[in-house]
């Protein structure tokens, strides 16, 4: 596409370039719009709330936000955010710890049925969740740990998230093996060569599959509604819940002052983080 | 492993060293398994063993509290001939992949060829439409989209201005799919990514050659940009249409758990749940697990074969 502009080598205005940028930021307006909305909504007193496409609310109706701060059936929104932090923490340090275990076996070491266990490994990516769900609910059932987070945590130690294996490897194998064998050389045997010298290289995909973990966690809605019932240790997605069924508009503006609570920290962690995640992102999909 | 045979010459390595060898490579296969062993776990506890429970339980009756009782084929027989929600629960999937994964994707592959010969702000477009997949996967903009689709919301406001009275899509049957499926099409930014960086590995040469051989935009469009990507097209298309297939938060948001108005978002995964969990009947959600397993790996395979004729793989092509 650049080529032409040099082939036809005119220096005229760049009326391309200027349409491109102009319709890639109208494109983004149409779809910020949502967010948008959903921040002045949350400060727009109940009466402005539906039937107003003004953006702007008259007032800014702080109230909603105490009154989202109470949060929901007596649960306060400090507790169901520690709930939610714990969870997406512990997914965070298990799925880390445990897919990176597994990677570094597919990528780096030998063993018997390597290509044929690496081969289910990339299937199970695609196996929709619902196939393993009845079950593994019975499982912890019987373990007596429905209604605890042990079901949303333990399986994350398991490395069963195939998806971030599958991207640390990819990671792994473009390491120099040099580095491993000057290791070896030195008298590091798997272990230490692959937690002094291999983890903290990898340490970018690390940070990407923790990044991704915890997003995905927090906003994790299926299997939070399986497992947890009461209302303290229900998550903010959760608590968001009880508002699907309210038809009343009058809980509107707190509503989604809540709403805007729970977005909050996957809108830090993306501005904060976002070279991570699109690259990650991007190298899922190319290298595969 | 240490350092002190180093220095023992080569020639004397013919009888004693293999014992020594396997040794090491005995220690070596066994620190493999250490490391993979979470995973062991986890691939047969979580993974085959549900699988394998779930197979059984679809051809019984159970309710988490009484013990499973067979019923052979009766919770199938039942799915296919006496259960209409059954069918229209398909019915809304099917409808909702075939209209949110080729409008995405499209989308994906639009913003990704207009982003490629940006000299200034890529990356920050790359990330601002990225932002969408991350965010949309919550309760969150569920909510929002209710509410931005409902009747008197902003989407209905607009289209009344314009002539065209909707009195909301969340409670019309056709309408609230749509709403849901725009809502996929939003996050058009994983795919949008992926393509982008497949782009960026298309040789430039290519392009430098076809634009000498005098061929049009269009053209190399066609005959160059479209065979070098898709391999990435296709992954797209695969991962997508397999993650659609399971879609649930927006449903539940949209319709309040129930799938309305008139089953029209009572996806797949939403019907599933009813069953299972509302109203206890895990056997027959089994059932439909592992219908939805044969499903989407029958999709798969298909996927699979139809792209023999149109994926084009540049190592292959160069021998």
């Amino acid at each position: 596409m650049t080529t032409t502009a040099t082939t036809v080598g005119r220096r005229s205005f760049p009326w391309r370039r200027v349409a491109l940028h102009a319709g890639c930021l109208a494109a983004l307006l149409v779809m910020l719009y949502p967010l948008a909305w959903l921040v002045a909504t949350s400060l727009k007193p109940a009466d402005e709330v539906i039937a107003s496409l003004n953006l702007l609310p008259s007032k800014l109706e702080w109230s909603n936000y105490s009154t989202a701060l109470d949060g929901v059936d007596d649960v306060s929104v400090g507790r169901l955010l520690s709930n939610s932090l714990l969870i997406a923490g512990g997914a965070v340090i298990g799925n880390v710890l445990s897919c990176s275990l597994a990677a570094y076996a597919f990528a780096r070491l030998r063993f018997r049925f390597r290509g044929p266990l690496f081969a289910f490994m990339i299937a199970t990516i695609m196996l929709p969740h619902h196939a393993v769900l009845i079950p593994q609910y019975i499982i912890f059932n019987q373990l007596g740990m429905v209604n605890t987070y042990w079901p949303l945590i333990l399986p994350k130690f398991l490395a069963t998230e195939a998806f971030f294996v599958f991207l640390i490897v990819q990671f792994m194998r473009g390491l120099p093996r040099e580095l491993e064998e000057a290791a070896r050389i030195d008298g590091c045997g798997p272990f230490r060569s692959f937690f002094l010298v291999v983890l903290p290289l990898t340490r970018p995909a690390l940070i990407t599959t923790a990044i991704f973990t915890f997003i995905w966690t927090w906003n994790d809605f299926f299997t939070q509604l399986i497992y947890l019932f009461s209302p303290e240790k229900f998550t903010l997605t959760l608590a968001l819940r009880s508002f699907v069924d309210a038809s009343s508009q009058s809980a509107f503006g707190p509503m989604f002052a809540m709403s805007v609570i729970a977005l909050l920290p996957i809108v830090l962690f993306f501005l904060a983080f976002q070279r991570f995640l699109v690259e990650g992102m991007a190298n899922s999909g190319v290298k595969g | 492993m240490t350092t002190t045979d180093i220095p023992a010459k080569p020639a004397r390595a013919k009888s004693p060293a293999p014992p020594r060898q396997q040794r090491g490579r005995i220690r070596r296969e066994g620190a493999a398994w250490v490391f993979l062993s979470p995973w062991v776990l986890g691939a047969v506890v979580l993974t085959l063993l549900p699988m394998a429970v779930s197979l059984y339980l679809s051809f019984t009756d159970y309710d988490l509290f009484n013990a499973p009782r067979w019923v052979g084929l009766r919770n199938y027989v039942q799915m296919f001939t006496e259960d209409p929600r059954y069918w229209r629960s398909v019915g809304a999937t099917l409808m909702y992949v075939v209209i949110a994964v080729p409008l995405q994707l499209a989308l994906a592959l639009a913003v990704a060829l207009a982003l490629k010969s940006m000299k200034r702000g890529k990356s920050f477009y790359r990330s601002a439409f990225y932002a969408p997949s991350l965010l949309g996967a919550s309760m969150s903009i569920a909510l929002v989209w209710r509410a931005v689709f409902n009747d008197g919301g902003t989407v209905d406001n607009l289209l009344s201005d314009i002539g065209i009275h909707t009195g909301g899509w969340v409670n019309k049957p056709g309408w609230a799919l749509l709403a849901v499926a725009l809502l996929t099409v939003w996050q058009f930014g994983a795919p949008m990514v992926i393509f982008l960086a497949g782009l960026q590995q298309i040789p430039v040469e290519l392009y430098e050659a076809a634009s000498v051989d005098g061929a049009s935009r269009k053209r190399q469009f066609i005959s160059i940009t479209l065979p070098m990507l898709s391999p990435v097209l296709f992954f797209n298309l695969v991962l997508q249409t397999i993650q659609a297939f399971q879609v649930f938060t927006p449903a539940f948001a949209v319709s309040g758990g129930k799938g309305g108005p008139a089953d029209s978002t009572l996806f797949y995964t939403l019907y599933l749940y009813d069953r299972g969990f509302v109203a206890s009947h895990m056997g027959y959600a089994s059932a439909m697990a592992w219908v939805l397993l044969l499903a989407i790996g029958a999709v798969t395979a298909v996927l699979f074969r139809t792209s023999r004729s149109w994926v084009f793989y540049a190592n292959e092509g160069e021998r």
